[in-house]
């Protein structure tokens, strides 16, 4: 245990500077700034993410009777409700907690830059995303795939139309070394793996990578394309071996939203995890309407790290978990 | 033995895998934004001494192996076990050849070894960082060489060769390491 800072003044001053220049791009195209709650009474039934939750004793409260309120793991449902409220566009500089292991790329609360277009799409929102990465790290525009051609490029195999068999196969053929991958029956799981091992790997290593429109089964909150309702109009942006962007073509319709969260607490059931109350509040949101828009996640920590060519993410964090 | 999770998972836990005892050398959660999580592990088979990598899905469980180390001496070699001592509790573990290895030939009676065990049986036998040893065969040197040039091979009493510098005469104690093989010293008698 250690008193002092993991990263570097000079580090820090860097950070700082990056975030003086995003407020200022925002400032200047005239995205307004806002300030959403870090503790909501609702969080995400996403299978794979873990909220931190602690008790609010109100007036009148016992210990016991303390209403439950959870860590956000974006500010994505909150400010969906202030589009639905006429807000125009937004972005949000924030604190985002997520219970996992920390790690060489991960702290359990991380600095996120979340911003939404109404009236863009996923490639517009796209083309003004790699603006902002050629402003802060001065590199190049970014490239981009579908994510049909990058897994088809290095695997040869169609992610849309392969079977489980194929890609089990693929693993064998490619003498990966996931042993359960043999017996798996998520289809999701397997695209994930490959995607990671064989796809990850060899993209955005020049120039930051987009990766569009991905299976429908992974569309989280995205739009499904109306082009080709296999993909959801959501992307990935991948730099130097990090993920550091996600985003989508917003999903606007509420009942479809409502679905989508029924469906992810059947798969938590499933796994036995327990359901989540679905937010109610956002639901609404989109019943009384949110514009067509695009929206966007960026982890600044990683971005940072870029800039300042760090190792490890606990060298622009001032105090990681395990000095927090 | 007890199951562990992917996020009990550290440097220096022992597994079952592919039904052989593995140490765990490195451990990487590759957590994306959206979707499963998997953590890549890089691990020493600990019989056959190969080290690969392995991906698990998070929250996998991997069935424990009861591996531990102990210190113990070296006794002799009735030629089929090598026979190792408890210097507190005298109780006695006799390694057959494939646990012993290129061990055998730091093996000097009474040095302390690290005797890794499986389910209680040894399967492997560390020697000692430095043994000394006696030299039992080398040609004869050039008086006054002191720089070790080159050096010449030499035949010690437990079989080894090493290259030793050339003043080094038969019947004398050199000190080697056994991490790499090499001379290190005269040792004082």
């Amino acid at each position: 245990m250690s008193w002092q800072p993991s990263a570097s003044i000079s580090n820090l001053k860097s950070r700082a500077a990056i975030l003086a220049k995003i407020r200022k791009f925002f400032a200047e195209k005239d995205v307004l700034e806002v300030d959403t709650q870090a503790m909501s009474s609702a969080t995400v039934s996403d299978l794979h993410l873990v909220s931190f939750e602690t008790r609010f004793n109100d007036a009148g409260a016992s210990a016991q009777s303390g209403k439950t309120l959870y860590l956000q793991t974006s500010p994505e449902y909150a400010m969906k409700r202030l589009l639905a409220a006429g807000s125009g566009p937004i972005y949000q500089i924030c604190k985002a907690f997520r219970n996992e292991e920390s790690g060489r790329y991960h702290n359990p609360e991380f600095t996120m830059l979340e911003w939404y277009r109404p009236g863009f799409d996923h490639f517009k929102l796209m083309a003004e995303l790699s603006d902002l990465m050629q402003l802060i790290l001065n590199c190049e525009k970014a490239e981009s795939f579908s994510y049909q051609q990058a897994f088809m490029q290095f695997t040869g195999v169609d992610p849309l139309t392969s079977s489980l068999e194929e890609l089990k196969q693929l693993i064998l053929a490619r003498n990966l070394s996931a042993d359960w991958a043999q017996t798996e029956t998520n289809k999701d799981t397997l695209l994930q793996y490959i995607f990671m091992e064989l796809v990850e790997t060899n993209i955005g290593k020049q120039a930051p990578c987009f990766i569009y429109n991905f299976p429908a089964s992974q569309a989280s909150l995205a739009k499904i394309s109306s082009v080709d309702e296999r993909v959801a109009e959501r992307f990935e942006l991948y730099y130097q071996g990090m993920e550091l962007a996600n985003g989508f073509h917003e999903l606007t319709d509420a009942t479809e939203q409502l679905k989508r969260f029924q469906a992810d607490n059947k798969l938590r059931l499933e796994n036995d995890l327990p359901e989540k109350a679905i937010d109610q509040n956002l639901i609404s949101a989109l019943e009384s309407g949110i514009p067509t828009c695009a929206g966007v996640a960026l982890g600044i920590d990683r971005l940072v790290m870029i800039a300042v060519k760090a190792e490890k993410i606990s060298d622009v964090i001032a105090f990681p978990v395990n000095r927090a | 033995m007890a199951n562990f999770s992917t996020n009990e998972f550290k440097n220096g836990l022992k597994l079952m895998i592919d039904g052989e005892p593995c140490n765990i050398l490195e451990n990487e959660t590759v957590k994306p934004g959206k979707g499963q999580a998997f953590n890549r592990i890089k691990i020493r088979k600990l019989i056959s001494g190969k080290v690969i990598e392995k991906t698990y899905k998070s929250g996998e469980s991997v069935e424990g192996a009861d591996v531990m180390e102990t210190d113990l001496a070296y006794l002799y070699n009735d030629g089929e076990f090598w026979h190792f001592m408890n210097n507190a509790t005298f109780e006695q573990i006799g390694a057959d050849a494939k646990a012993v290895g290129d061990s055998v030939k730091w093996l000097k009676e009474g040095d302390e070894c690290v005797i890794t065990l499986w389910n209680g049986s040894p399967i492997t036998v560390t020697p000692p960082n430095f043994v000394e040893l006696e030299v039992v065969e080398t040609d004869p040197g050039l008086k006054g060489d002191t720089a070790g040039t080159g050096g010449k091979p030499a035949t010690l009493n437990t079989g080894a060769v090493v290259r030793v510098p050339l003043f080094i005469q038969i019947g004398e104690i050199v000190k080697v390491d056994t991490r790499t093989g090499e001379y290190v010293s005269r040792a004082g008698k």
